[in-house]
């Protein structure tokens, strides 16, 4: 208690310590309950059931670290995170580069500039299931718009999501629109925050467009291009709904990635305590990496 | 700056880089066609007859546009109760939601006590458990309440937003504590304080956390579809993930495309409207 009379160094003002002892735990009460209730509570439960043989809940028998034992030697596991590796390799670099290249073509004076930023964004606001219904229409075999344009063209079609080999493809393609606006608003804001002088001054010294983009802007924008990367990470190995719409992790096994493999051991193969363990791998693949970005985040805020 | 055209110093230099500026423009244009062309097909595809969609011809217009599979779809599936249930359960959800994260916002940032820390690193930590890691676990809790199948048991479960209480703090951060202090002065009590002063100073907060609230809600999968059996229950996006295997229609693609263009409309409208704070908000959530 003593504690709180102490001068602060937060920067809180003096007169804070006056306040009524009940008054945060009143306004952050409801938060705390329903974090209780539904996120903390959870999770305590999935790690139990990770320590537990159980096809559905409640009836469970303890069996030690049996499923972390098979983690190690399935096949599938392995398969599924080569699958989340491709898929992350495949999207977010591709997202990252087009949204740059957009945000600066579109930080200069164009005519349309502002409809043009709204359509590049507009796919962002669709629903995952949505956008997994329109692409399955369209890359459809028999009467997708995709085939029979290549047939218009005098091309044989492609066998887009039907075939293990183009399946995976597709959804990164797919991913990638729905992510190349976020990428390009993120970007936009921080071309936005370079002083202009700094490109004036390049420019009379000289520079040309593509060495004041090597030379200036990429290096400024470094520490935005860090938080991005450990986001559309953490985007991409958390993307489910897409790919449960158009392929389901087929076909075969090839779209499956870890987060489907978790969704399909629980529901499919109803493997609770399996799924929990494969889970609680998923997280801590997403602690690490968001580790990384807090460190990121923290190199960029010394760097400005 | 470069329309100036009075300048005869360099009218060269003038003239390429204007023709460099439409060039890109067209490029551009062109790039934002093919980047929209998904969801114009998907309107294309709802308002196109079903023998002319099930075929393989190309084509970028209907010959005979028509609303047939709209009408069929909206007389064989409860669409207007998805939409019903979508919409109370994203406008109550965000309304509950959007309260529970000022509350949570105001006391981590304005105030000192014991257990602050760790309850603010407990809720971050929560951002990166994926839902599909607790969906059996949170299924059980929501079921012991009784709410399995009540619009309920999609509101309350995801009332809880850490990116929400994250964005409202960052905000409140900047509130000055000056301002609190003068209305504690004025011997204004807890409560006063927050909703008379601290409030009135949070618009632009709430503007972003309506949005994006509503968006997310809105556009919610997975855990709608475990916790909805029945037809009339569902949301739209689980609505329309049920019509794809449904062999009912004559026409299933144009029905689930027009279920598709019903699902994105509402989101297209609050976008077009507040486009600033949506982009705002969006952008928020990755910033900080």
């Amino acid at each position: 208690m003593s504690r709180l009379d102490e001068p602060r160094k937060d920067g809180l003002g003096r007169g804070t310590r006056r306040r009524a002892r009940w008054a945060p735990y009143v306004f952050v009460g409801p938060a705390g309950l329903l974090f209780l209730a539904f996120s903390l509570l959870p999770i305590v439960i999935a790690v139990a059931l990770s320590f537990q043989d159980t096809a559905t809940l409640g009836d469970g028998e303890w069996v030690g670290t049996a499923n972390y034992r098979t983690m190690l030697g399935d096949p599938l596991l392995r398969t599924a995170l080569l699958n989340t590796l491709v898929f992350t390799i495949g999207t977010v670099p591709t997202a990252m580069a087009i949204g740059l290249a957009l945000a600066v073509a579109l930080n200069r004076p164009l005519p349309g500039r502002g409809l043009l930023r709204a359509l590049f964004f507009v796919p962002m606001i669709a629903a995952g299931v949505v956008v997994g219904v329109i692409m399955s229409w369209i890359f459809n075999p028999d009467y997708g718009v995709a085939n029979n344009a290549l047939a218009a063209l005098g091309l044989g079609g492609l066998p887009w999501l039907t075939s293990p080999s183009t399946a995976m493809i597709t959804l990164i393609g797919v991913v990638v629109w729905t992510r190349i606006g976020f990428c390009m608003v993120i970007y936009l804001g921080a071309l936005q925050s370079i002083p202009a002088e700094l490109r004036e001054a390049a420019a009379i010294d000289g520079a040309s467009g593509w060495q004041r983009f090597r030379r200036l802007t990429v290096p400024m924008l470094a520490p935005t291009t860090s938080i991005l990367l450990i986001l559309n990470v953490v985007f991409s190995l958390q993307a489910f709904d897409v790919i449960y719409v158009m392929t389901g992790g087929g076909p075969g096994f090839s779209t499956t990635v870890l987060i489907q493999y978790v969704f399909r051991s629980a529901f499919a193969d109803a493997r609770m305590g399996y799924a929990a363990a494969l889970g609680l791998l998923l997280v801590v693949i997403l602690l690490v990496f968001t580790l990384l970005r807090q460190r990121a985040t923290k190199r960029a805020e010394e760097l400005l | 700056m470069t329309t100036t055209t009075a300048q005869p110093a360099q009218p060269l230099r003038e003239r390429r880089s204007r023709r460099r500026r439409w060039l890109l423009t067209a490029v551009l244009t062109a790039v934002a066609m093919l980047v929209v062309f998904p969801l114009y097909w998907m309107v294309v595809s709802a308002l196109t007859p079903g023998g002319q969609s099930q075929s393989s011809e190309f084509y970028l217009w209907p010959a005979a546009p028509t609303t047939e599979n709209f009408s069929e779809v909206f007389a064989q599936q409860p669409v207007w109760r998805w939409l019903g249930n979508s919409f109370f359960v994203a406008s109550v959800g965000t309304a509950l939601s959007v309260c529970v994260s000022l509350g949570a916002g105001y006391a981590l940032a304005k105030f000192r006590f014991r257990g602050r820390g760790l309850l603010y690193a407990a809720f971050l930590v929560t951002i990166m458990i994926p839902i599909q890691v607790t969906l059996v676990p949170a299924f059980l809790v929501t079921a012991r309440l009784g709410l399995v199948d009540s619009p309920w048991a999609v509101i309350l479960p995801t009332l809880f937003d850490v990116v929400g209480i994250f964005i409202a703090r960052q905000f409140l951060l900047g509130v000055p504590d000056a301002l609190i202090e003068a209305a504690r002065l004025d011997g204004a009590g807890e409560l006063r304080t927050f909703f008379r002063v601290v409030l009135p100073t949070c618009w632009p907060l709430v503007g972003v956390l309506v949005i994006l609230g509503f968006m997310n809600r809105w556009n919610d999968f997975l855990w709608p579809l475990v916790v909805l059996q029945g037809n009339e229950s569902l949301t739209v996006p689980v609505g329309l993930s049920t019509l794809t295997n449904s062999p009912a229609f004559t026409s299933p693609w144009g029905a689930v495309m027009a279920v598709a263009t019903v699902a994105v409309v509402p989101l297209l409208v609050v976008f077009l409207v507040f486009q600033r704070t949506f982009v705002q908000g969006i952008a928020s959530t990755g910033i900080k």
